[in-house]
C-alpha cells in the first residue's frame, strides 16, 4: 500500500472498449502487472490483450496425477507384501488388479492438485473486502483497473476516458490490485 | 471459443430469445428468491420421502438386517439394485458437464449445472446404500483401507474394494468440479443479493471478482478437471459392473458388462436429466434457456444409448445360447420365462421398445412426451439392475439352492425414500445456487460490442 500509487477503475459496457483500453495502456508503457481486467465471462480477447502465456495449473495437474499413480501402486503392493496372503490363487503382487486402485488415485490426486494449483495461482480465496469493484462486473460490464504513480495517473485517466466508460472510480490508495 | 461470428451463430441457434448478458442474470437469479407453490408442493413430497427413508433405515438398524427380504441364496436385493441405479443416474451429469465440454457441444451450457448437481446428489444417495446393505452400519469404517488390529490390510484384488475407491473418488471429484463451476455464478448472485443470502454467497464465492488472472487459470483448471472426470466416469460404472462380472455367477460373468453398464448408466442418467429439467423449466419459467433444441439433443443421446443397451441385451441372450453352457442357458431362459418374467419384460419394454418412439422428430420435440418416456426409462433401468442381480442369484448352479427373493416393506420404504432424499437436495439446490450456469451461458451469447463496431466485428 504505497502512498505514491493511485488507482483508477473504469467500467465499460462493451467488450471491445475494454480490450482497446488495455491495448492503449500497454502501448503507453503501463506494465502488465499494474493493469487488471474484470469480465463476466472468460474472454480470449481480454486475455490476449493482457498477454498471458501458459497457465502453471497444468504442472499441478500432471504432478498430482503422477503422485496418485505412484501412491496407488505403492499402497496396494506394499500392503500386499506386508502380509503375503494368497487370495484366490492369485499372485501376491497382482498388478492388473492394482491398476484399478492406481487409476482411481491418479484421478483423485490429479483433480485435487489441479484445484490447489488454481487457488494458488488465482490467489483465491480473496478475503479482503471488495474495495474497488463494480457489482455489474458479474452481470454484463467489463472493467479495467490501472494503478500508476501520481505523475502518470493523468495519462491513464485520459486513455480510459477515450474509450467512453460507463463509470469511472478513483482509488486514491491503489489497494484494489493484487 | 472461436471467433465472434461463430459465437454469435451458436448463441442464436440455441438461445434465440436471450438478448443480453444482463438478462441472463435477471432471469436466473430471480429463481432464487421466488419459490412459488409448485416448488413448495414438490419439496413437501420430498421431505415426506426423507422421513420414510430414515424411519425405515432406523427401524432396520434397531431390529437387524433380518427385516429385509435378503436370505440365501439371494444376498443382494433391492439395496444393491438401488445403489447401482443411483450410481448410474450420476453418470450422465458428468457426461454432460465434462465430456460434452471437451467436445464443445453448444447445447450443454443451459442444462449442465442441473445435470451436475444431479450427479453429486445421486452419488450422495448411492453412497448410502452399501452402508444400508451392511446391516451393522456402525462397522462402515471397515471399508476404509487401513490395517486392522492384526495388521492385515484390505484385499486390493477384490472388486468390492475397487468400488470403494471408485465411488469415493467419483463423489469427491464431481463435488469439487460442481463447486468450482458455481463460483463465478455465486459471485453473480452475491453481487445482487441482500441479507443472509449475501453473507452466504460471500463465503461460497471465495471473493471471486472475475479478474483476468482468475479467468485465465480458472479456464485451464476447468479443462483439466473435465479431462480427469471423463475417464473417471467411464471407470466408475465399469468398476461397479466388475462387482458382478468378476464372479462366476451365471448371467454375471461376461466381458460385455463394463461397456454395457456404462451405456446403461448414461441412458438412465439422461432420462433423469429430462425428468428433472421439464418441471424445472415449467416451475421457474426457463423456456428461453431450456429450449426444444436442448431436449431434442438429449433425446438423441437417449436413442443412441438405448440402442447400445438393447444390443447388449441381445448379445447376452445370444451368448448364453451360443456358449452351449447348460447352466447359462437355463439362467437366461429363467430370466425370460421364470419367476421374474415380469421384471425382465418390464425392462425390455421400457428400455428397448419405448425409446423407439424417439426416432420420430415429433416425439423428440414434444416436451410432455419426452417427460413420459423418461419416466418409463427410469423404471426400466431400475428393473434392469433388479433383473441382473436377483434372477442370477436366485438361479445359480445347484437346483436345490435355487430360491425366490421377495423385497420386504422395509426395503421398499428405503428404496422409495431414497428418491425423497435425492429430490430434497436437488430442490434445495434450485433455490440456493443458480440452477443454470450464468457465466457459461454467456459464453455462447454474442458479447456486447460498440454499436459502430458491431457490423465490422460481426
Amino acid at each position: 500500500m504505497s502512498t505514491s500509487k493511485q488507482g483508477i477503475l473504469a467500467s465499460f459496457d462493451y467488450l471491445d472498449s475494454a480490450v482497446d483500453a488495455i491495448g492503449a495502456l500497454r502501448k503507453a508503457g503501463f506494465k502488465r502487472k499494474s493493469i487488471q481486467a474484470y469480465a463476466p465471462v472468460p474472454e480470449h480477447d481480454l486475455e490476449h490483450a493482457m498477454g498471458y502465456g501458459q497457465s502453471p495449473v497444468r504442472v499441478f495437474a500432471l504432478v498430482g496425477a503422477l503422485t496418485g499413480t505412484a501412491t496407488g501402486f505403492a499402497l496396494s503392493i506394499f500392503t500386499s507384501m506386508d502380509w503375503p496372503l494368497v487370495v484366490g490363487g492369485k499372485p501376491i503382487v497382482s498388478i492388473p488388479a492394482f491398476v484399478v486402485i492406481a487409476f482411481e488415485l491418479t484421478i483423485l490426486f490429479g483433480a485435487l492438485s489441479t484445484v490447489i494449483g488454481l487457488f494458488i495461482n488465482t490467489r483465491l480465496p480473496h478475503l479482503k473486502p471488495l474495495v474497488v469493484y463494480d457489482p455489474e462486473f458479474s452481470a454484463g460490464r467489463f472493467g479495467v483497473y490501472v494503478s500508476a504513480s501520481e505523475d502518470k495517473v493523468g495519462e491513464a485517466r485520459r486513455i480510459l476516458e477515450a474509450q467512453e466508460p460507463a463509470e469511472m472510480r478513483e482509488d486514491p490508495e491503489g489497494v484494489a490490485h493484487g | 471459443m472461436a471467433t465472434a461470428v461463430n459465437e454469435k451463430e451458436r448463441g442464436a441457434l440455441t438461445h434465440p430469445d436471450v438478448e443480453s448478458f444482463g438478462q441472463v442474470n435477471r432471469d436466473i437469479l430471480k429463481i432464487l428468491s421466488r419459490p412459488g407453490k409448485g416448488w413448495w408442493a414438490l419439496f413437501t413430497v420430498a421431505v415426506l420421502g426423507v422421513i420414510l427413508f430414515f424411519t425405515s433405515w432406523i427401524y432396520q438398524i434397531l431390529t437387524g438386517i433380518g427385516v429385509s427380504g435378503l436370505m440365501s441364496p439371494v444376498g443382494w436385493g433391492v439395496y444393491i439394485t438401488t445403489f447401482v441405479f443411483w450410481v448410474g443416474i450420476a453418470h450422465s451429469g458428468t457426461l454432460i458437464s465434462a465430456i460434452l465440454f471437451l467436445f464443445r457441444a453448444p447445447w450443454r451450457q443451459s442444462i449442465y449445472r442441473a445435470a451436475e448437481a444431479m450427479t453429486v446428489f445421486a452419488v450422495m444417495t448411492a453412497g448410502l446404500f452399501p452402508l444400508i446393505h451392511l446391516g451393522r452400519v456402525w462397522h462402515g469404517y471397515w471399508l476404509i483401507p487401513y490395517p486392522n488390529s492384526r495388521f492385515l490390510w484390505p484385499n486390493f484384488r477384490s472388486p468390492l474394494l475397487w468400488d470403494v475407491f471408485a465411488v469415493t473418488t467419483y463423489f469427491t471429484v464431481s463435488a469439487v468440479f460442481f463447486y468450482l463451476g458455481t463460483i463465478p455464478d455465486v459471485a453473480a448472485a452475491r453481487d445482487q443479493a441482500r441479507g443472509w443470502r449475501k453473507k452466504l454467497y460471500q463465503v461460497v464465492a471465495l471473493g471471486w471478482r472475475g479478474t483476468d488472472r482468475e479467468w485465465h487459470h480458472f479456464g485451464k483448471a476447468y479443462i483439466f478437471l473435465a479431462a480427469f472426470a471423463t475417464p473417471l466416469v467411464l471407470s466408475v460404472h465399469s468398476v461397479v459392473s466388475w462387482d458382478f462380472a468378476m464372479s462366476i455367477v451365471p448371467g454375471w460373468h461376461a466381458t460385455i458388462f463394463a461397456p454395457y453398464f456404462v451405456a446403461g448408466a448414461i441412458f438412465s442418467g439422461v432420462a433423469m436429466v429430462i425428468t428433472l429439467t421439464v418441471p424445472l423449466r415449467k416451475i421457474f419459467g426457463l423456456e428461453a434457456y431450456l429450449t426444444v433444441k436442448h431436449f431434442d439433443a438429449m433425446a438423441k443421446l437417449i436413442l443412441l444409448t438405448s440402442l447400445i443397451v438393447l444390443y447388449a441385451y441381445m448379445t447376452e441372450f445370444f451368448m448364453a445360447w451360443y456358449s452351449g453352457e447348460e447352466i447359462e442357458r437355463a439362467m437366461f431362459w429363467n430370466r425370460l420365462f421364470g419367476d421374474y418374467w415380469w421384471a425382465t419384460w418390464t425392462m425390455l419394454v421400457c428400455n428397448g421398445l419405448v425409446p423407439i418412439m424417439l426416432w420420430f422428430k415429433r416425439v423428440r420435440h414434444s416436451i410432455s412426451a419426452l417427460f413420459v418416456i423418461s419416466l418409463f426409462i427410469n423404471i426400466g433401468m431400475w428393473f434392469e439392475r433388479f433383473v441382473i442381480i436377483v434372477t442370477s442369484l436366485s438361479h445359480e448352479y445347484e437346483p436345490f439352492a435355487w430360491g425366490i427373493y421377495r423385497p420386504s416393506m422395509v426395503e421398499m420404504g428405503i428404496m422409495v425414500g431414497s428418491f425423497g432424499w435425492f429430490f430434497f437436495w436437488f430442490l434445495l439446490f434450485t433455490r440456493l445456487l443458480p440452477p443454470v450456469a450464468i457465466a457459461e451461458l454467456k459464453e455462447v451469447l454474442p458479447p456486447p460490442l460498440r454499436g459502430a463496431r458491431k457490423e465490422g466485428a460481426a
